[in-house]
């Protein structure tokens, strides 16, 4: 009962980074009808920054290393991590993808790819971030709130999961309840249609694009806050990360927003269960295995909808 | 008010409209009719900024606004209502005349119009909260005419309205058009059923393979023996 417990809340944290990250995969394809492979690199450079950020703030204020920094602090890095990566998720639509708009969709994929390439590379450069793993500073204590029965529920677990789920909320009210996620769906839906609706459909996209790459920062942020040492920006740790995220997008339903959140949740248990109570060495096979499953039985994906192209 | 001069149109290395010229004045009706694929929908396309046009000049309310682009014309007093109808099929019918309106930001005044179209097309008052997906090819039809409305639109651009409709639904949605028209709102139709437009249009375009072949009032249009075997299958 203690395993089960325990399991299930690790699933839960690791599934709500999943489904944060594959929301920035599932909004742009939703909206571009393409996968932009450089999201997972943002999610790198948001947790670079944030440890950048964090190192800078913890010198200033003179801590020494093992002390947990004032509460204040990781708040803040998270804000300007979003922020930063927002702005460059902004840059990177406007330079690499914008132009090629009216492009075939092979093109941007490749741009996609060298956006990544480009990323993972300048990020390993020495006045960059470099090339070795380093340790983030502790802004959270690793204090043990309360336990049910022998399952610890540490301060850590409950601000990874309520980050990720008061972000989800409040783009789940975007999405649904604001002018603009009603201009966001319908630039989905028919890109051309929406612009007759006089939506400027050139900034909806810009918004999608700075939207989704905050949310990635949010989780680069709390997979480095979650792991003490953050691998070097090439990492396939991170290759695999991003594709599980993807993976979760689209077990869930590509293009649908509850469909990320759900298929984050879903990928993070069934990765957790299994390496719990099957093998674990095979954690990754189980959400690939899961992808296939889902393709041959539901290829829209669990909450997506079998789409009728009209002719 | 719409004037198109000497309008060149071309996907890749075909061109489709080779340089036609039409006009619409304030409160009329005015019809293009022609066969598929004589170029109707792209030269409306042309006109609202779909595509962009290789030559000659579109000019609006004393504007040139041929490369002005789709979402700046709304708020100029232009709606346009796409070929296939174009509704948001996953919004509900609420949202998508929301949409239509999402240019305006007088929230009473769009309240007070909604109002209107749900009672020009009560229809859609009864499934309002429906997803726009779920709805009868009429429905749509209707919803998105009262979602270009919805844009308190001077000149009402209308794409094939009666595209797959029962011969019933399309003379309501007719009747309605000059409704639309009788209220202050300029109507330039693309339509292939020559029949219905003529009737209700004051003045007509005969566009035959990106060119505009005849024009003239539309009931001397509708008298004459070429456009009557042509495209109404008589004589």
């Amino acid at each position: 009962m203690d395993t089960l417990l325990q399991t299930l809340k690790d699933g839960l944290t690791i599934g709500s980074l999943y489904a944060l990250i594959a929301l920035g995969y599932t909004m742009v394809y939703g909206i571009l009808k393409f996968i932009n492979f450089a999201h997972s690199d943002i999610v790198v450079l948001g947790a670079w920054l944030s440890l950048v950020i964090a190192t800078a703030i913890v010198k200033a204020l003179g801590l020494e290393s093992g002390q947990t920094a004032p509460w204040w602090v990781g708040p803040f890095v998270l804000a300007c991590a979003m922020l930063a990566c927002g702005i460059i998720g902004f840059t990177i639509e406007r330079l690499a993808y914008r132009p090629l708009r009216n492009a075939p969709k092979l093109n941007v994929l490749i741009t996609a790819i060298g956006v990544s390439l480009f990323l993972q590379n300048t990020g390993q450069l020495q006045f960059m971030f470099g090339t070795r793993p380093q340790p983030i500073p502790t802004l959270l204590s690793d204090k043990v709130l309360f336990a049910i029965g022998n399952m610890q529920v540490r301060l850590l677990d409950l601000v990874v999961i309520g980050t990720a789920l008061v972000l989800m909320i409040a783009l789940e009210w975007l999405v649904f309840h604001t002018k603009l996620g009603r201009a966001m769906r319908a630039v989905s839906f028919d890109v051309r249609t929406a612009g007759l609706m006089g939506i400027n459909v050139d900034r909806v996209i810009s918004i999608t694009f700075v939207i989704g790459s905050s949310l990635a920062a949010a989780g680069g942020f709390l997979w480095a806050v979650s792991f003490t040492s953050i691998k070097q920006p090439a990492d396939t740790s991170w290759v695999l990360l991003g594709l599980k995220a993807f993976v979760a997008a689209v077990v869930g339903g590509i293009g649908n927003v509850r469909g990320a959140m759900f298929g984050g949740l879903a990928i993070g248990l069934l990765e957790v269960f299994g390496q719990q109570y099957i093998n674990p060495a095979l954690k990754d096979v189980y959400v690939f295995a899961a992808l296939i499953l889902v393709l041959l039985v539901k290829p829209g994906g669990i909450l997506g909808k079998a789409t009728v192209e009209k002719v | 008010m719409l004037s198109v001069s000497n309008l060149q149109v071309s996907y890749g290395a075909i061109r489709a409209l080779h340089g036609i010229s039409l006009k619409v004045e304030k409160g009329e009706i005015v019809t293009l009719i022609g066969c598929n694929g004589a170029g109707k929908t792209t030269t409306l396309r042309a006109i609202s900024g779909l595509v962009r046009a290789a030559g000659g000049s579109v000019n609006y309310e004393g504007r040139d606004i041929t490369r002005v682009r789709p979402h700046e014309l709304v708020r100029m007093g232009i709606a346009h209502s796409p070929e296939g109808r174009g509704v948001f099929a996953n919004l509900t019918v609420e949202e998508n005349l929301e949409l239509g309106a999402y240019a305006r930001n007088d929230q009473d005044a769009i309240a007070k119009d909604k109002e209107k179209g749900l009672t020009l097309f009560p229809r859609l008052r009864e499934r309002i909260k429906q997803q726009a997906g779920t709805l009868s090819g009429g429905e749509q039809q209707m919803l998105a005419i009262a979602r270009a409305l919805m844009a308190r639109p001077r000149l009402l651009l209308l794409d094939e309205p009666s595209l797959g409709l029962a011969p019933q639904v399309v003379s309501t949605i007719f009747q309605i058009i000059r409704e639309i028209n009788a209220a202050g709102t300029t109507i330039l139709l693309v339509e292939q059923n020559a029949h219905m437009a003529l009737k209700v249009a004051h003045r007509a375009y005969v566009l035959e393979t990106g060119e505009i072949a005849m024009e003239g009032p539309a009931q001397q249009l509708a008298a004459s023996d070429e456009v009557r075997k042509a495209y109404l299958g008589v004589g």
